[in-house]
């Protein structure tokens, strides 16, 4: 087809997609060919919907430009690069493989997330990383209201300060916040940062390029006292 | 769902295309809701001349010639009546808009007011947004800023009168992705207050609110900061008059909403699909509005 064009460069091979020419579906379908490699270049995002989703192969996808809703959901194996803003829930649902989004993302970024690594260098808004099931997030900025909310796996870095309830209802995952956190949501409490927490928060950051120091954060997790009804925490339901 | 989109252009230069820019924008909403539309356009000499008052009228039972003679007689002087879709815009002569919209009541007791005020034209209808604006040939529209509104109705019947905007207080616009839960407290409270209405419509409720404010001498950033801690229920609304562009969303801030602002325009959509065709915009600041701030804009 004459909208899809491969240039070879000295070291490696990169097919590109513009989607101004190609219709989504069908770069979609090619991403999800059986046996993928390479790398792959996505053009003229123009904010559509569902950029680069269901890739379950290991290769690198740059996306350039900004992108809708859930670019990059349910990714598995695959780096994919968001060259811009992306919109709600990108990389929803990730099981593994990383996502970088170079600008801010919208509500609801890295929503169930059960793997992998989603990072957005600028702001997350509301409902970041909320019912988290396993995946890592860092965000380079501020997260909005309610992040975190009932995440129950996985860990969340936050360079910037966290709005309103955070960790609302938190089950056991982990959370770093360097900045001022608006307020915590129910049953979310601060902890003590022990030396495997800053061994693991350190590891988090150089995995997303930064290095700040660990020290500087604050460890936020559940007091544990809503697992489970209680008639003693009748008033905190 | 429903889309917004709104442009307010800072640049003359691009006023003659504010039409195309906001075809483009409304359009690519459609996806968001498309059982209706409706936009507003402020400072389109054709549709509503310069320096006369002009009043957008749908459902009148009348054709333009017959509505020009109705009004032109109870107002006691000449209106002209342009006939855009099924929108009639009714104009005349520096009239204050008290008298010409009291000499469109009385020629059409049975209209629906879609806006009046100077330099606005208010356009909505039932049908596919795309259809709609290429029954208004808005594309061709002119002018130094515009609203527009796909409807996936949730609060009220699928009808004009259930059409954004809600343009209900003199060169007032509001349009609304949300519900408001508690519309209908709110409304027994303005119908109290002697605030008449035109649908059972819940956003009708929330621009007659901001309406009312206005009419008290609050200005717009008091006005919707007063809505915020009176409607309840989930909105993003961009709410325009004349001279100024505000958005506002609810504390939950689950309605989408993107602004992107350059030197020569700022604007607002539901998702930033509609805004990517902007002139300039790969270099516009681009940002999500936090939940209960206000922001606005003046020309």
């Amino acid at each position: 087809m004459d909208t899809l064009s491969t240039t070879t460069s000295s070291s490696s091979t990169v097919t590109t997609f513009d989607l101004a020419q190609v219709p989504l579906r069908e770069v979609n379908s090619a991403l999800h060919a059986p046996g993928l490699s390479g790398e792959f270049l996505i053009t003229g995002p123009a904010g559509a919907h569902n950029v680069a989703v269901g890739v379950n192969a290991p290769v690198k996808i740059t996306v350039s430009g900004h992108v809708g809703y859930y670019a990059a959901g349910m990714n598995q194996q695959a780096e994919i690069l968001v060259e811009g803003n992306a919109g709600t829930g990108v990389a929803e649902n990730m099981m593994s493989g990383t996502v970088v989004v170079t600008g801010n993302a919208s509500q609801s970024a890295a929503a169930t997330a059960h793997g992998g690594l989603l990072v957005v260098h600028g702001d997350a808004s509301a409902r970041c990383g909320i019912s988290l099931k396993g995946a890592d997030v860092v965000v380079g900025g501020n997260v909005g209201h309610n992040s975190a909310f009932m995440a129950q796996a996985g860990r969340m870095v936050v360079r910037g300060n966290a709005g309103h309830g955070l960790g609302d209802s938190l089950y056991e995952a982990r959370l770093y916040v360097r900045g001022e956190v608006a307020s915590l949501g129910a049953d979310c409490v601060a902890k003590e940062m022990r030396p495997e927490h800053l061994e693991e928060l350190a590891g988090l950051l150089k995995a997303a390029g930064y290095d700040d120091d660990p020290a500087s954060y604050t460890r936020y997790g559940s007091a544990r006292s809503l697992y489970h009804f209680h008639s003693d925490n009748v008033s905190a339901y | 769902m429903c889309g917004i989109v709104g442009l307010h252009l800072r640049n003359p230069d691009l006023q003659p295309r504010l039409g195309e820019l906001l075809t483009t924008m409304l359009c690519e909403m459609q996806d968001r809701g498309a059982d209706s539309a409706g936009v507003a356009v402020y400072g389109d000499p054709r549709m509503s001349p310069p320096g006369r008052t002009t009043v957008s009228l749908l459902e009148t039972g009348s054709d333009a010639p017959a509505l020009a003679a109705a009004v032109s007689a109870a107002l006691g002087a000449p209106a002209d009546v342009l006939a855009v879709g099924e929108t009639l815009l009714v104009s005349a002569e520096a009239t204050d808009e008290d008298s010409l919209l009291a000499a469109c009541r009385a020629a059409a007791p049975d209209a629906l007011v879609a806006g009046f005020g100077a330099d606005l034209a208010v356009l909505k209808g039932v049908g596919h947004p795309r259809d709609l604006a290429d029954g208004w040939s808005l594309a061709q529209a002119q002018g130094w800023q515009g609203v527009g509104h796909t409807r996936m109705a949730t609060e009220s019947a699928v009808d004009a009168s259930g059409a954004h905007p809600y343009a209900v207080g003199p060169g007032q616009c509001m349009v609304h992705n949300g519900s408001f839960s508690n519309h209908a407290t709110v409304r027994r409270e303005l119908v109290r207050r002697g605030v008449a209405f035109d649908s059972q419509n819940d956003t009708e409720v929330g621009a007659r609110f901001v309406a009312q404010q206005l009419a008290e001498g609050r200005d717009v950033e008091t006005a919707l900061k007063e809505l915020c801690t009176t409607l309840d229920g989930f909105y993003t609304l961009l709410v325009s008059n004349r001279d100024s562009f505000a958005v506002l969303r609810d504390a939950i801030a689950c309605k989408p909403a993107v602004i992107a602002e350059t030197d020569d325009w700022v604007a607002m959509a539901s998702e930033y699909r509609a805004l990517a065709g902007l002139p300039g915009v790969e270099s516009a600041r681009i940002w999500e509005p936090e939940p209960e701030v206000v922001y606005a804009w003046t020309r």
